[in-house]
């Protein structure tokens, strides 16, 4: 509260984005929100921002009417307010500026907000989704596959989950070494298990193999999952990063897996490209969208050099190949990029939602984004500037792939569950900082944190709310004579929106 | 020449049929002077494929075995059919004299140039007989609906024998103050007499939308007096009035050399005029070509893609013709003046801008017979050169002559506002998409001819079926409504950022497979509306007109996309 210098300033004006109107009102400042309130009007709109919501704020030039204040949103909401008063201008650019930043977990807004449930109540919520659970219905354990407790205490990887899925042949010293030779001790393992061919989907991180150097107990860890698989002779590696991306990585002592030390492996470059591209990628968006009065061809032209819908069609690409690669060749395939918690996320992620009709489910979607982005440790409160962090690590990776999704649900109306508003409010949370779940970079952190104890779910929030979220259109005889989807991906397929 | 003497072979055995996203059939196909017919010849179960050959755009044959190879093997050739509603479709043809012979027989038939000739003249169903009433509307019945215009208006006979304005009706409205001799005398003063006449009066303000075609002033600044005193009488006492021109003020003065021109400030005191500049003829067919082209090729990049889809065009002619037509409706309905619309014939976006505005403006036009029923007056009868703007589609290689794709461009704009309010518009899409296919290529009279004129010369109402009355009748009307139509009263703002403007996929991406996921997802909204009604029980049907349009302004409709992103 300390930081906030003027709580409540009278006649501000908010200008039509689009239009040249404007309506009248009072702006409040709060501990968590930015308010605004339309004055003496039947219908008066409200406005509640976030503090976290806000991705930066802007003093412009002092005008007739007022000094202008331009507030840019994480989820693309642009504010244009004009406050008659220099000094009261300056007192919300100013509290706002300490407010969007806060420096401590503690400030975040997940810590004071309080949907009046008691205890029980929010621990139930934390266990609406059971990961185990979910392994369970995939099928695992089984033969071919345990559960390891090598990462029991976070010793072998700190960005992993505590429990892990291998291969039965995967002894504890494989395990180990195998995470020595993987950029931050990321070693492969199990994310999805196709049941029908037993065929697996494994996710890590890249191998420090640099030039030449080899690792015995890395190339028994392919060895094992290929040989889980009865139905196929050979495992996919996928690297997502485009070739030229992997091959520089290698100076650094990293870069991908020499095809003559593993046997068995069918190696293929995905060409998707890195964090800092795809943030170039989404500014040029969000500033070709948000322009006045464009001509057509100038719109379109933005749309084309922002790149956007290349990158999406260059993730699908990759998901579809997987997806194929488990269904029709019953292949097990390995996916990784260079840390493997942004690409790989996406390619997992998307690629078991086109085969396995539960995660178009509501709750399905849910336990799919707590495995393969919360647990297995997609840097939300880097990718999403949670904290202050580097803006080099901020980066759309997960927006991107809610909106591959929504291409999806375009394409196939009838195949998902939940509708927009759904992937719609959950780009909200991933910002708002409203509940814990995307709270920290990794499981272990969040342990830290305590935020079951803190901190309320929002799986639980969604669910409680669900019948505002499904898609009338669903229809759960589509998803039993399409398990597999096959979305097009010719580049006509691909709406902008 | 008789019809059938074109075909020089009529059956053919062991066809190749490929479609998209069909697996192969083999079996017979046959040319009658009208259709292309292919069967599979199965016993049961038996699938039949009939095409009008007015549907046919263009044909591409490839003989193989032409040169070199020895006759042993077997000749055969591939025909390459391109359909006007964008089909594709392949046949190979076992023997090559077969396969030349048909491609000509398609050919020749497919471009008949004698209206008499064409299908409609053959049609006879069972279920519908040449008696029935024709059309849906009519100058003089929409003078009888229109209360507000009785005080002042009259319906003028003036070109009952076509001799004032060709490409007129008998029957059109004009200010009850003007008498027929002005009328001829303004005629003689504007582009193909196309003189002022209403084509829409608002039902709120009693504000008209007039159109014409350009003025005849010429170089040396010809007036007519009886043209002033027309366009005069039309805002009767008002102070002002607005003339869009859809050309630029530089076209419009460069017309001036050819005999054409604008109405001056100092000669039409009361009148603003304001221009627009709208493409035209081959531009927007050359457009559509290269529209069409981009979609049909699936080996592009995304890039690749959107470059082809801006270098079209296409989007930007729906983005002014919207940009007008609201700019007509914010004359009308906003500031309250009366408008009169013109290009240069005034026979293509003329009528585009000025039926459009009508859709925005007025919810009678906004139900499945309002909207047919301003198709007819403000198309149709309006004298819209049908026959020479869709002699060809997007496909053909023959020079273009007079092909414009005005009407395609006034469907996909209805579309785009029934995007944008689902829920304002009587009608669905497959409406659009009928109508898309229909004008092209029909087996009814309704878009035969150039004008009513020539409708009546052929005998076209005597001797063919009537569209719009069969797409009415109670057992296919249902599929062209709307299940989620809830009137409004208000007028609905499209929003016309080219933020909020998209590619018609239902039409341009329609042989794709994505094509058929929607159909089914349209089927199960159907079935959803249906199960709520039952329901709801039978009272709901009179529900409160929704305010849905009022709050959705174009602004907050750009916001909910924005945040999809």
């Amino acid at each position: 509260m300390e930081h906030i210098r003027t709580p409540k300033v009278e006649q501000v004006k908010l200008l039509d984005r689009f239009n040249n109107k404007s309506v009248t009102g009072t702006l409040h400042l709060t501990a968590t929100h930015l308010i605004f309130v339309e004055s003496n009007s039947a219908s008066a709109q409200e406005i509640w921002i976030l503090h976290h919501h806000i991705a930066s704020v802007e003093k412009l030039s002092l005008t007739t009417s007022g000094c202008p204040l331009l507030i840019q949103c994480r989820n693309f909401r642009v504010v244009h307010f004009v406050i008659p008063r220099e000094r009261d201008c300056h007192d919300i650019y100013s509290s706002l500026l300490r407010l969007l930043r806060p420096v401590s977990y503690d400030e975040l807004y997940a810590f004071s907000y309080n949907p009046k449930q008691n205890d029980q109540q929010r621990e139930e919520g934390w266990q609406l989704i059971d990961l185990a659970a979910e392994f369970e219905r995939m099928g695992v354990p089984c033969d071919q596959w345990q559960m390891t407790d090598v990462n029991r205490e976070y010793k072998v990887c700190k960005t992993y989950p505590r429990d892990l899925y291998v291969p039965i042949t995967a002894s504890k010293p494989i395990i180990v070494g195998s995470s020595k030779f993987r950029s931050k001790g990321r070693f492969p393992v199990l994310t999805y298990f196709y049941q029908e061919k037993k065929a697996a989907v494994c996710r890590c991180s890249q191998p420090l193999s640099g030039f030449s150097a080899r690792c015995l107990e890395d190339e028994h860890m392919l060895q094992a999952i290929s040989k889980a698989n009865h139905n196929s002779r050979y495992i996919y590696v996928m690297d997502t990063r485009p070739k030229l991306n992997a091959l520089a990585n290698r100076a650094a002592g990293k870069g991908y897996e020499n095809e003559d030390n593993y046997s068995n492996i069918r190696f293929q470059f995905v060409g998707i490209e890195n964090i800092h591209v795809m943030r170039g990628s989404l500014q040029k968006l969000l500033e070709v969208v948000g322009t006045r009065s464009l001509s057509m061809p100038d719109y379109l032209v933005g749309l084309e050099n922002s790149g956007w819908l290349r990158h999406i069609k260059a993730i699908m690409d990759a998901a579809i190949f997987l997806a194929k690669a488990v269904t029709v060749e019953g292949a097990s395939v390995l996916v990784h990029c260079s840390d493997g918690w942004d690409r790989t996320a996406q390619v997992c992620a998307l690629g078991s939602l086109l085969m396995d009709p539960n995660y178009r489910t509501i709750k399905g979607f849910m336990v799919l984004i707590e495995k393969d982005w919360i647990s297995f440790g997609h840097k939300f409160a880097d990718r999403c500037d949670q904290l202050y962090t580097e803006p080099k690590e901020v980066s759309p990776i997960f927006t991107q792939f809610l909106e591959c999704v929504w291409q999806l649900t375009e394409q196939f109306p009838q195949a998902f569950e939940f509708s927009e508003w759904f992937l719609i409010q959950i780009h909200e949370h991933i910002h708002s900082c409203q509940f814990g779940n995307f709270l920290g970079n990794s499981q272990r952190q969040r342990e830290d944190l305590q935020l079951k104890e803190r901190t309320y779910s929002l799986w639980a929030h969604l669910l409680s709310e669900k019948q505002l979220y499904l898609n009338p259109l669903y229809s759960p005889s589509f998803a039993e004579s399409h398990p597999v989807l096959e979305p097009s991906t010719q580049a006509y397929h691909f709406k902008y929106k | 020449m008789e019809l059938s003497e074109h075909i020089r072979t009529a059956n053919v055995e062991d066809v190749t049929l490929r479609r998209p996203f069909h697996p192969a059939l083999r079996g017979t196909l046959c040319v009658t002077s009208h259709h292309l017919l292919f069967s599979d010849r199965k016993d049961e179960d038996s699938w039949q494929l009939l095409i009008l050959l007015r549907n046919i755009d263009a044909t591409e044959k490839s003989v193989e075995n032409l040169f070199g190879y020895p006759r042993a093997v077997g000749s055969s050739g591939t025909i390459t059919i391109k359909c006007k509603d964008l089909l594709v479709l392949q046949l190979e043809i076992p023997g090559m004299e077969e396969c030349l012979n048909i491609a000509s027989s398609i050919e020749a038939l497919s471009a008949l140039e004698s209206v008499t000739e064409m299908y409609p003249f053959f049609y006879r169903p069972s279920h519908l007989t040449l008696h029935g009433p024709w059309g849906l509307s009519s100058t003089e019945k929409y003078y009888k609906q229109t209360e507000r215009l009785w005080d002042r208006w009259r319906v003028s006979t003036v070109n009952s024998d076509y001799s004032v304005c060709p490409s007129y009706p008998h029957a059109v409205i004009v200010p009850r103050e003007v008498d027929d001799e002005k009328l001829v005398q303004s005629a003689r003063f504007r582009q193909g007499g196309r003189f002022p006449v209403l084509s829409y009066c608002h039902h709120r303000n009693g504000m008209v939308i007039m159109r014409s075609s350009q003025p005849l002033t010429g170089a040396n600044r010809k007036r007519c007096k009886e043209d002033e005193l027309l366009l005069q009488a039309v805002i009767d006492g008002s102070l002002l009035g607005y003339i869009i021109d859809l050309r630029s003020t530089q076209q419009a003065q460069q017309a001036r050399m050819t005999g054409g021109g604008f109405e001056s400030k100092s000669c039409y005191s009361h009148w603003k005029r304001i221009h627009r500049h709208h493409e035209r003829g081959k531009v927007l067919q050359e457009s559509l070509i290269k529209l069409v082209e981009a979609c049909s090729d699936p080996s592009h990049s995304v890039d690749r893609w959107l470059s082809k889809l801006e270098n079209s065009k296409w989007l930007s002619h729906v983005h002014s013709a919207l940009s007008t037509a609201g700019l007509v409706v914010e004359c009308v309905e906003r500031d309250g003046h009366s408008v009169l619309v013109h290009g240069s014939e005034g026979t293509d976006s003329t009528l585009l801008v000025s039926s459009l505005a009508q859709l925005i403006l007025d919810p009678a036009s906004r139900t499945l017979t309002g909207f047919l029923g301003l198709l007819e007056r403000d198309w149709i009868q309006a004298g819209h050169p049908f026959q020479q703007r869709c002699a060809h589609s997007a496909y053909s290689h023959a020079r273009l002559k007079q092909e414009c794709p005005s009407f395609l461009l006034l469907l996909d704009c209805v579309w785009q506002v029934w995007r944008q309010f689902p829920l304002a518009l009587e009608f669905s899409e497959a409406l659009l998409l009928r109508l898309a296919q229909e004008v092209y290529a029909s087996n009814y009279g309704t878009f035969l001819c150039n004008n009513e004129q020539e409708r009546c010369a052929a005998g076209v109402k005597e001797n063919t079926h009537c569209l719009f009355q069969s797409l009415l009748s109670p057992d296919i009307e249902e599929q062209y409504l709307n299940p989620l139509y809830e009137p409004t009263d208000l007028a609905i703002w499209p929003s016309v950022h080219p933020q909020s403007l998209q590619l018609w996929t239902g039409l341009f991406l329609r042989w794709t497979e994505y094509a058929q996921n929607m159909e089914e997802a349209r089927e199960e909204v159907w079935s959803i509306v249906k199960e709520h009604r039952e329901r709801a029980g039978p009272d709901r049907t009179n529900n409160t007109p929704s305010t849905h349009c009022d709050t959705l302004t174009p602004f907050e409709n750009l916001m909910d996309e924005l945040t999809i992103l």
